[in-house]
């Protein structure tokens, strides 16, 4: 193999491909990045970890076709910090070189015939936009679990209707759902699949270079689903999680008591400054009355604050306390002006949403109240 | 300590208490021969027998000898060569490490759920003042026999009990009642308890005291309740002194000061044989975590890590430990999470010796806000929980338990301490 290619566009899919490498590994092969040069100009990296692939592909002057599997991490490391200057990329014997300006690096490479083949795309499913894709992810994705021994709430739940895809992610603390319009590929398509919650929110962010994302999901038996992505040059698998996702929507409450509306940016603030003071599993508690909210936490032996913000309030005098993280979470994933938050009681789950008429108005975070001391 | 006198220790206990406990809070509890003791818990045939445990390089000195062995004049602290040639056909156990400070922590949970009020003074002995568990558990005494009754039940060791009005008098009354006894020292018989004592028995008599106080021709701590305290304070300095003439008399107004316990509570169990099977490990994990879960509620506490240790016939150990999202004291959440960290640990046929469970970074449950649950979070179980420890307060220990305990228990009646079959009420 003997290619020539630009210094940005290598280390931008090498950097792209090779993020999903395992740092550590059973089988060695697995930290290697695959190189196939093929002689109509095209260099394509694969990298995969059996759980998660992900492919780029690149414009490229090949002189020479041919394929390498070298160090993933290493090139990623090496690309990053070359001088722009075109790169030349050759094989010798078990040595690949890379040559860049008077810079020079020769690499080992792996046994290309021990590397597994990535698993095939599935069959398209339909196209979304690739930015609105990934804010919604995001958003939902912050209420997903974070402990493996609950592997069905470390996951994102997509359930495809015709030309609805709601996301939900819950780690029993929170909820978060969302759902958006995309364009499937079968109008009366309908499907479900629970995606690991960081990979896809990875995967969903990195892939904004091109104005759609390609959805594609393969039939689900036990531990074989798959879900496909592709934006532009690039795309990734995701192997599915297997299991139940609980029956959320029966726990979005649809009538409430009190509601009260927020200015988000306000509210994010003083949510973190009085936060300070309390250790890390303390809540911050809030207070609603007509025309106002006051937050306080700590207290007892501890230091304590309280601030008071300006809100409008309808409904009798709540008190209700939260995990600040779990608010902030919220506040951050609503992406609106306003924070509307609305309750049933001080130990039912209190609803957190952005303005209503907002590009993400549907997007709601349930979120559970903490029970005060008693 | 034998099994005989474990067996006998009821009336033993009701024989040797005597006098008046009243105004008596202060308890001295002590291990007996503990090291020995520990060791035979594991070696029951040597039970009855000379027991000497202590290294057995040139250098190594006596940790512990059973009553049998201090027969010949063994003593702890005496050089390992002597004391072979005192009692050669003692046997000699090289210590176990960690087994002790083990069996410790469990001594001194079992104090702390008694009051809060204790002092470690060793891994073996600790002070407690009851004065506030009275109401609950009944006279000083009473609460004395029923320490050595549970660390009898529960770590299978033998201890002796002081009860007396001051600290060094119950630290005296415990050295008088071993071993395996029970001592008070009635408010109104201190003089005649104290006074016929050597004054080696008193707190700060070492060598050289005793040496300028046998020149001034005292012999019994008596001599020096008599002896004016500006003679002592002259022999012995005035600090000294004066404290003296003080204990003498039984005056010592210390107050049992408690050390900060641990933050954490825990329940292990040696496995009668070792065992392989993990269906019979993951019962035993349930039953501890019930056991810890219980004095979690007991304590009032709640905790957020849950740890498992497990040891194998080897002895080499292991402990895995999880942080949770929030605190517990629910059997069922510290089950699960001592079941998952065993399950990770997938032990291919590995022959297990004891398992042990523990909840750390305790907090006050009352005061710790709880983070509310989509799925309740574990709150009907707490709630069924807490209505099971209302039944065993009052029908006692083992009258709701889950359903595979039971069955469990049914099948091995060895385990006859908390066997009972009248009481099956299942979750």
């Amino acid at each position: 193999m003997k290619i020539r290619v630009e210094r940005d566009t290598l280390a931008d899919a090498v950097a792209w491909a090779a993020r999903i490498l395992p740092q550590k590994t059973q089988l060695p092969v697995l930290a290697g990045l695959r190189l196939d040069a093929t002689s109509g100009g095209a260099l394509r990296l694969s990298g995969f970890d059996y759980e998660v692939s992900a492919e780029a592909e690149l414009d490229v002057t090949v002189a020479e076709a041919g394929a390498v599997l070298v160090p993933g991490r290493l090139l990623a490391d090496i690309t990053r910090s070359l001088p722009d200057q075109p790169v030349d990329l050759s094989t010798e014997g078990t040595r690949a070189q890379l040559v860049c300006g008077t810079a020079r690096f020769t690499l080992p490479t792996l046994p290309l015939d021990e590397y597994p083949s990535l698993p095939s795309m599935p069959e398209v499913a339909g196209t979304i936009g690739s930015d609105a894709f990934a804010a919604a992810v995001g958003s939902v994705a912050v209420a997903a679990g974070r402990d493996d021994t609950l592997p069905v709430l470390t996951g994102v739940r997509v359930e495809i209707v015709g030309e609805e895809v709601t996301l939900a992610a819950t780690d029993r603390y929170r909820l978060a759902v969302r759902t958006l319009r995309w364009k499937p590929s079968d109008p009366s398509l309908e499907a479900t699949a629970l995606i690991p919650a960081r990979t896809l929110a990875e995967a969903a962010k990195s892939l904004t270079s091109g104005a759609e994302v390609t959805l594609a999901l393969a039939a689900t038996g036990a531990g074989e689903g798959l879900l496909g992505l592709a934006g532009g040059t690039r795309r990734t698998t995701t192997r599915l999680l297997d299991g139940e996702f609980p029956k959320y929507r029966s726990l979005l409450p649809d009538t409430f008591n009190a509601t009260a509306g927020i200015e988000a940016a306000a509210l994010t603030d003083a949510v973190r400054r009085v936060s300070l003071v309390a250790s890390r599993t303390s809540p911050v508690r809030l207070s609603f009355s007509e025309g106002g909210v006051v937050l306080e936490a700590g207290g007892l032996d501890e230091a304590e604050a309280a601030e008071a913000l300006p809100a409008s309030f309808e409904g009798d005098p709540l008190t209700i306390a939260f995990n600040p993280t779990y608010l902030l979470d919220g506040l951050g994933a609503i992406d609106s002006d306003e924070a509307r938050l609305s309750f049933t009681g001080p130990t039912k789950p209190a609803v957190l949403t952005g303005k209503a008429g907002d590009e993400t108005g549907d997007y709601r975070y349930l979120l559970m109240p903490v029970r005060l001391s008693g | 300590m034998s099994r005989r006198q474990l067996e006998r220790r009821p009336d033993d206990a009701q024989s040797r208490r005597r006098g008046d406990d009243t105004g008596c809070s202060i308890l001295h509890v002590d291990m007996d021969a503990f090291y020995a003791s520990v060791e035979l818990r594991e070696r029951p045939e040597l039970v009855g027998r000379p027991v000497i445990v202590g290294g057995l390089g040139g250098r190594s000195v006596v940790l512990s000898a059973t009553y049998e062995a201090r027969g010949f004049g063994v003593h702890s602290a005496m050089p390992m060569a002597r004391a072979r040639r005192l009692c050669p056909q003692a046997t000699v156990i090289p210590p176990t490490p960690g087994v002790y400070a083990e069996a410790s922590r469990g001594v001194m949970e079992i104090f702390r759920s008694i009051t809060p009020l204790v002092e470690p003074l060793s891994l073996d002995e600790a002070f407690l003042d009851v004065a506030g568990a009275r109401r609950r558990l009944g006279t000083p005494a009473q609460i004395g026999d029923l320490i050595r009754a549970r660390v009898a039940d529960e770590q299978r060791l033998p201890c002796s009990v002081g009860v007396a009005s001051t600290k060094f008098l119950a630290k005296l009354a415990s050295g008088r009642a071993k071993p395996d006894g029970l001592l008070v020292v009635p408010r109104d018989g201190i003089v005649e308890f104290l006074h016929p004592l050597p004054i080696g028995a008193l707190w700060g008599v070492g060598e050289r005291a005793e040496e300028a106080l046998s020149r001034l021709g005292l012999r019994t701590i008596g001599d020096i309740a008599d002896t004016p305290e500006a003679t002592l304070a002259r022999a012995l300095g005035p600090a000294v002194g004066a404290s003296l003439s003080a204990l003498a008399w039984g005056r010592d107004d210390r107050a049992v000061v408690p050390h900060e316990p641990d933050r954490s509570i825990g329940a292990e169990e040696t496995f009668a044989r070792d065992v392989e099977d993990p269906v019979v490990v993951r019962r035993e994990l349930l039953r501890l975590a019930e056991r810890t879960a219980a004095r979690l509620r007991q304590a009032g506490h709640v905790g957020r890590t849950v740890s498992i240790k497990v040891r194998f016939a080897d002895f080499t150990t292991i402990t895995r430990s999880k942080t949770m999202a929030e605190p517990t004291d629910v059997a069922r959440v510290v089950y699960d999470t001592a079941k998952n960290l065993y399950d990770a640990l997938r032990l291919d046929r590995a022959r297990i010796r004891l398992v042990g469970v523990r909840v750390e970074g305790l907090a006050d449950a009352v005061r710790t806000p709880r983070q509310l649950a989509m799925d309740g979070g574990g709150e009907e179980w707490r709630a069924a929980e807490r209505a099971a420890d209302q039944a065993v307060a009052r029908f006692g220990a083992g009258a709701v338990r889950p359903a595979a305990l039971v069955d469990r228990e049914q099948r091995d009646r060895d385990r006859s301490a908390a066997s009972r079959d009248d009481d099956t009420t299942v979750w």
